[in-house]
C-alpha cells in the first residue's frame, strides 16, 4: 500500500503541475530568480575573495640590511622569520639582485644610472621580503624583528630598516578595509539569500491558496493529511529542480558575456573559468537548495489549510 | 445512527445559529431538513462533518464523538460519510473518472477496484460519456451527478446531501433526487438539506423543519410547511 499511495502521491503531483500551467510556470519562474541570486552571490563571493587574496598578495615588509651584514646572519633572521605562524613566505634579495632590480626600475633614469656607475661598489644591501598570511599580522613580525632576535650573532645591528613603520598607515588602512568588505560581502549575502527565501515562501503560499478550496474537498472525502499533502510537496520539489536547471543554464551566457569584463575590473578569477571548474559543485547547490525551498514551502504552506 | 444532542453554535460575533438541536437518524432512513436560508441547515450540515465544531452539545455517529475523534478516526468516519455539496466541490483540475478515483484512493482501494468501480459508478449516474470530462466542461446537472457518484462510490453507510438541487433547474433537480432514492433503496442513510418544496412534497419521507436555529417540527412522514 504504501508503494501504491507513493506512486499515486508522486503522479498527482506531476499532473497537478502539469495541469495547473499558469501558476506553475509563475512558480518556477519566481525560484529560478531567487536560486540565480543565491548562484550569483556565491560567484561574487568568489570574485570577491579572490580580489582580496590579490591585494594582501601586493602587500609585504622589506627588510633592508647594511651592507656589512653577512649572508648566514640574514638567512638565519629569514630561517627563524618562517618559523613564524603568521609569516607564509619569505623572500632573500641578495645585494646583486637588488641592484639588478633598481636598475631596471630605473631604466629610462640615465641621470641615476650614471650616478650609479660612478660608485666603485654595489650601494645596494640585501633584504628579505615578508609576506604575512594576513595584513594586520605584520605589526606582530615587525615587533618580533625589533626584538633581540633580529641581532647578528656577534651582537652587532645589521638591521638598516623595516619599512613596515612607513607603510604602517596604508597596510592598517588597508587591513580594515579588507575586513570591512568581507563582513559586509557577507552580510549581503545572508540578506539576499533571505530575501530570496521570504519571495519564495510566498509564491509558493500563492500558488497553493489558490488550491485552498480543493485541499478542503480532499479532507471532507475522507484523504488523509500525507495524502492531501504529497502531491503539493512533489509539485515543490518539481519548482525547485526545474528552477536549477533553468538556473545554471543561464549562467553560461552571462557568465560567458561578463566574464573578461569582472576579470579586468577585479583583477581577480574570470568568472565563467570559476563557472565552468565550479560547474558541478554549483550545480549541486542550487539543485539541492531548490528542492529543499519547494519542498519546506509546500510543506508549510498547505499544513494552514489541513486544520479541518 | 446519528444522535444531535443539545447541539448549539455561536460563532465569534455572538451570533447563535443553533440553539439545543435535539434528534435522531436511524440507519436507512431518508431525512430531509428543511428551512429558509439562515435557518441553520448548512451549519448543522458542517458540524455533522466536523467541519465546525459545536460550541455546546455533542454529534455522536454509531456511539463515536464525532469531534473528538482523533486524526486517523476522522479519516475513517468521513470515508464513511459520503457527501454533495450545493456547489458540488469537484477537483477543478481533475476528470470526472479522476474526481471519483480520488475518492477511492484516500480510502486506501487498488488499483483494479477503481478500474472496474468507476466506470460502474458513472454509468449509474448516467455520465459514462462524460468520463474524461473536466468539470468546466460539464453543465451543473452533470457536475452534480459526478459529485453523487464520487459520494456513493466507496459504499458509505450515509450519505449527505447539502442543497444539491441548489443550482439545478426542475428536470436536473428530478433527476437527481431519483438518484438519490435509489442510493437509500440501496440501504444507505440519506441526509438532505433543501427548500425546494415540490422535492420534499414529492419525496413523502420525514421532515425536519428548521427555523431560526431551532428545530420547528419533526414529522415521519412530511410536508413542506413554512
Amino acid at each position: 500500500m504504501l508503494w501504491t499511495n507513493t506512486k499515486r502521491i508522486v503522479r498527482s503531483g506531476f499532473v497537478h503541475f502539469w495541469r495547473n500551467g499558469v501558476v506553475s510556470l509563475a512558480s518556477v519562474l519566481v525560484v529560478t530568480v531567487t536560486l540565480f541570486v543565491i548562484g550569483s552571490l556565491i560567484i561574487l563571493q568568489a570574485v570577491l575573495d579572490s580580489s582580496l587574496d590579490n591585494i594582501k598578495n601586493k602587500v609585504d615588509v622589506n627588510i633592508y640590511f647594511n651592507i656589512n651584514a653577512s649572508e648566514d646572519d640574514i638567512l638565519a633572521i629569514g630561517k627563524s622569520l618562517e618559523n613564524l605562524p603568521e609569516v607564509s613566505s619569505v623572500e632573500y634579495v641578495t645585494e646583486e639582485e637588488a641592484l639588478a632590480n633598481f636598475k631596471e626600475r630605473h631604466k629610462d633614469d640615465h641621470l641615476t644610472l650614471q650616478a650609479l656607475d660612478e660608485l666603485d661598489d654595489n650601494p645596494l644591501g640585501a633584504s628579505l621580503n615578508v609576506r604575512a598570511k594576513d595584513t594586520s599580522q605584520y605589526e606582530s613580525i615587525a615587533k618580533f624583528l625589533d626584538s633581540k632576535n633580529a641581532l647578528s650573532q656577534d651582537g652587532g645591528i645589521i638591521i638598516d630598516k623595516i619599512n613596515y613603520y612607513q607603510n604602517k598607515t596604508v597596510i592598517d588602512r588597508l587591513t580594515k578595509i579588507i575586513a570591512g568588505a568581507e563582513s559586509m560581502g557577507f552580510a549581503v549575502t545572508i540578506l539576499m539569500i533571505i530575501i530570496s527565501i521570504i519571495i519564495t515562501f510566498n509564491t509558493i503560499r500563492l500558488a497553493i491558496f489558490i488550491s485552498r478550496e480543493e485541499i478542503s474537498v480532499m479532507k471532507l472525502v475522507g484523504a488523509s493529511n500525507k495524502y492531501v499533502r504529497g502531491p503539493f510537496i512533489v509539485e515543490g520539489v518539481m519548482y525547485g529542480a526545474i528552477s536549477s536547471f533553468i538556473a545554471i543554464l543561464v549562467f553560461y551566457p552571462v557568465t560567458l558575456w561578463l566574464g573578461d569584463a569582472t576579470e579586468n575590473f577585479f583583477g581577480g578569477i574570470n568568472i565563467f573559468n570559476y563557472y565552468v571548474s565550479n560547474f558541478g559543485q554549483l550545480f549541486l547547490v542550487l539543485f539541492g537548495s531548490g528542492i529543499l525551498l519547494g519542498m519546506i514551502s509546500s510543506f508549510l504552506a498547505v499544513r494552514k489549510y489541513l486544520k479541518i | 445512527m446519528i444522535y444531535f444532542d443539545n447541539v448549539s453554535k455561536i460563532y465569534k460575533d455572538g451570533v447563535k445559529v443553533l440553539k439545543e438541536i435535539n434528534f435522531a437518524i436511524d440507519r436507512g432512513e431518508f431525512v430531509s431538513i428543511v428551512g429558509h436560508s439562515g435557518a441553520g441547515k448548512t451549519t448543522l450540515i458542517k458540524i455533522l462533518l466536523a467541519e465546525e465544531s459545536p460550541t455546546e452539545g455533542k454529534v455522536s455517529f454509531d456511539s463515536l464523538d464525532v469531534h473528538s475523534l482523533p486524526r486517523s478516526g476522522m479519516t475513517q468516519f468521513r470515508q464513511k460519510v459520503g457527501t454533495v455539496f450545493q456547489d458540488f466541490r469537484l477537483l477543478p483540475n481533475k476528470t470526472a473518472y479522476e474526481n471519483i478515483a480520488f475518492a477511492m484512493e484516500a480510502a486506501g482501494r487498488t488499483d483494479e477496484e477503481i478500474e472496474n468501480d468507476v466506470p460502474t459508478v458513472l454509468e449509474i449516474v448516467d455520465l459514462a460519456d462524460k468520463m474524461w470530462s473536466f468539470p468546466h466542461e460539464m453543465s451543473g446537472g452533470e457536475k452534480q451527478r459526478v459529485a453523487i457518484a464520487r459520494a456513493i462510490v466507496n459504499q458509505p453507510d450515509v450519505i449527505i446531501a447539502d442543497e444539491p438541487t441548489g443550482n439545478l433547474d426542475p428536470i436536473n433537480t428530478y433527476e437527481i433526487v431519483q438518484i438519490l432514492k435509489k442510493i437509500n433503496d440501496g440501504g444507505a442513510t440519506v441526509i438532505l438539506t433543501t427548500h425546494n418544496k415540490g422535492v420534499i412534497d414529492d419525496l413523502g419521507r420525514r421532515v425536519i423543519t428548521m427555523e431560526g436555529g431551532k428545530v420547528l417540527r419533526d414529522d415521519k412522514k412530511g410536508r413542506y410547511v413554512l
